[in-house]
């Protein structure tokens, strides 16, 4: 009954102030790791050793650096917010032009990966032979560094006259298959026996038990692996375009930031990635409930 | 070579025999039927391994009789020989980017992320408050790319292995929170409240009842895990790396067009991989035996 009487003030305090409490302390280890860090650098090339110098000083140098060894979160605040109001939404400098060139592969990537797993996953469960013979390989496929493939994919799809969003995809595609053939076969199995003798006893064939039965009874399993392959693809967007010096992309950004120390630019495009990330894990949550509750589910 | 000689050659715009299709359709038809036989045979795990392993031979043997007959140019894609020659040839090369990536980075970052993450998991179990703060940031990194992280981990600890243990630490690191946290309350109530009524202490009940219960959870975490740090530090090391290394041989090799020897890299990545996996799944085997996901599988 307590739980019932719990104001939405008391839940959102239940809910969300430690999320909050946790939070703050990360922003606050931040600014403290920023000083510690900078300091040695501030104080050769900043202050005037000799002449001598208070610790406020020395704070305020850590904090405004140019090319800081860890720039402070407000740094990386200003840098994201100029590369998103500075620059016209096409230019390389705007962080948007470089969210959308990464997002386009990923979700192309994860929408020709699921394709796959789902197909993959409903002949495995209907033949005893590709599940004998094809699972383990699709398992083994994961504990190889699929990543290491991504230079050697774009090249054989650069010479066949692929470029630009398809081998990234690609890429994206072969991460994203993995977790969606693993939990579709296990949810495509899920239903009960009782279930499937029930089906069998209506004389439907198998595309029927499949469509009425399997199917409805595998979403559960099937919406967890969206969300862990849309991770997966854009992180495979994101390293496709590392190797090819690939001039768009968060990845290339990244890259792009590390040749030339710009530190706070890789910290932008880093926390560019985390949202795009959250955003696309986001959409496919909120795909998940509306199928769910269109479902009858709660 | 020019683009149109690389499609004319996958194509098999190139002269085969005229028996050569019919031939290699009736193969196919003799190793997806051997397969299939293969499958039907109940038995133990090992006939399954070897429906498995036999699956794995045709691919390679057609692989290779492909390439072979279309011609098609070895940088697109390396008969199997080819890179199996690379890999003996190689070998000490190999070797040495082995004990660089796998032994050092993978290894220490591996073992230090899983270990920071139970002990973490471990001491904040009695503290509600963090957990409810925690978890949610903790599985919100799940969809963050963190391998990103990597050029900044070049930047604070150098060219050499430790960046790529720091990135392989962060990687490893919340996926073993969250799963050790999930194990921990995996333990039934009737169980927790028999050890209450035993006046167990809670180092007590967590060394007897909810670790052991928390096993199958953290053995995936380890099997993860395993995986995830090793493309971490492959992925880490193109972002600038010492002279050796799996991922700046691959990088490196692939810009020089020597496709055998990225391969052979890739075979040496994908065994480890694979052995890695088995290993712990024969140790959760040993020691969560009792488990219904072991017992059945």
């Amino acid at each position: 009954m307590a739980e019932v009487k719990k104001s939405l003030l008391q839940r959102a305090a239940h809910d969300w102030l430690p999320v909050v409490v946790v939070l703050l302390a990360v922003v606050i280890a931040w600014y403290g790791a920023a000083w510690a860090l900078n300091a040695p650098g501030a104080i050769e090339r900043v202050l005037d050793e000799e002449a001598g110098y208070t610790q406020r000083e020395l704070f305020e140098a850590t904090m405004t650096m140019e090319r800081p060894l860890m720039p402070a979160p407000h740094q990386v605040a200003m840098d994201f917010y100029e590369s998103l109001t500075e620059w016209p939404v096409d230019s390389p400098r705007n962080l948007i032009y470089h969210v959308v060139v990464t997002g386009q592969s990923t979700l192309l990537g994860f929408v020709l990966g699921t394709a796959l797993g789902l197909l993959l996953s409903v002949l495995i469960v209907h033949s005893r032979t590709l599940d004998k013979a094809l699972l383990p390989w699709i398992v083994a496929s994961q504990t190889v560094p699929v990543l290491a493939i991504a230079p050697i994919v774009l090249v054989v799809l650069g010479s066949l006259g692929f470029s630009g969003t398809a081998p990234k995809a690609f890429i994206a595609m072969y991460l994203c298959f993995f977790p969606v053939t693993v939990a579709m076969v296990q949810g495509l199995r899920s239903p009960q026996k009782i279930e499937t003798e029930m089906m069998h006893t209506y004389a439907a064939n198998r595309w029927q038990s499949l469509w009425l039965l399997r199917l409805p009874a595998a979403l559960p399993f099937l919406f967890p692996a969206l969300r862990v392959g849309v991770a997966a693809g854009l992180v495979g967007a994101m390293v496709a375009e590392l190797p090819t010096g690939a001039q768009a992309g968060l990845g290339a950004r990244l890259l792009t930031g590390s040749y030339y120390g710009q530190t706070t630019q890789i910290w932008s495009a880093l926390v560019m990635s985390a949202l795009l990330g959250l955003a696309l894990t986001g959409i496919v949550a909120g795909v998940e409930r509306m199928v769910l509750r269109s479902r009858g589910a709660k | 070579m020019s683009e149109t000689a690389a499609i004319d050659a996958v194509a098999g715009a190139t002269g085969v025999a005229p028996w050569f299709w019919p031939g290699l359709v009736l193969l196919a038809l003799v190793a997806g039927y051997s397969v299939y036989r293969m499958a039907a045979v109940n038995g133990s795990r090992w006939v399954g391994m070897a429906t498995a392993a036999l699956f794995g031979v045709w691919v390679v043997v057609f692989w290779e009789i492909l390439v072979r007959a279309l011609d098609v140019p070895r940088v697109l894609l390396p008969a199997p020989s080819l890179v199996i020659g690379s890999l003996f040839d190689n070998a000490p090369k190999l070797w040495g980017d082995f004990v660089q990536t796998v032994g050092k980075a993978v290894l220490i970052g591996w073992a230090l992320g899983c270990g920071l993450g139970f002990a973490v998991a471990v001491a904040i179990d009695r503290m509600p408050f963090l957990q409810r703060g925690l978890l949610p940031v903790a599985s919100l990194t799940s969809a963050i790319p963190l391998v990103g992280v990597a050029p900044i981990a070049v930047m604070w600890f150098g060219f050499e292995w430790p960046s790529k243990a720091a990135v392989v630490v962060l990687m490893t690191f919340f996926p073993m929170l969250v799963s050790t946290l999930a194990g921990l309350q995996a333990a039934g109530k009737l169980e927790r409240e028999l050890m209450y009524s035993y006046a167990a202490s809670y180092p007590r009940t967590l060394l007897a009842l909810r670790l052991p219960a928390a096993l199958p959870f953290i053995f995936g975490a380890l099997k993860v895990n395993a995986t995830l740090a090793l493309i971490g530090a492959i992925v880490a090391e193109f972002f600038g790396s010492p002279t050796s290394g799996l991922g700046f041989r691959i990088s490196t090799e692939a810009a020089r067009m020597n496709m055998p020897l990225v391969w052979a890299a890739i075979v040496v990545a994908a065994v480890t991989g694979s052995l890695a996996y088995a290993l712990l799944v024969a140790l959760e085997r040993r020691a969560a035996f009792w488990h219904p996901s072991v017992r059945e599988g």
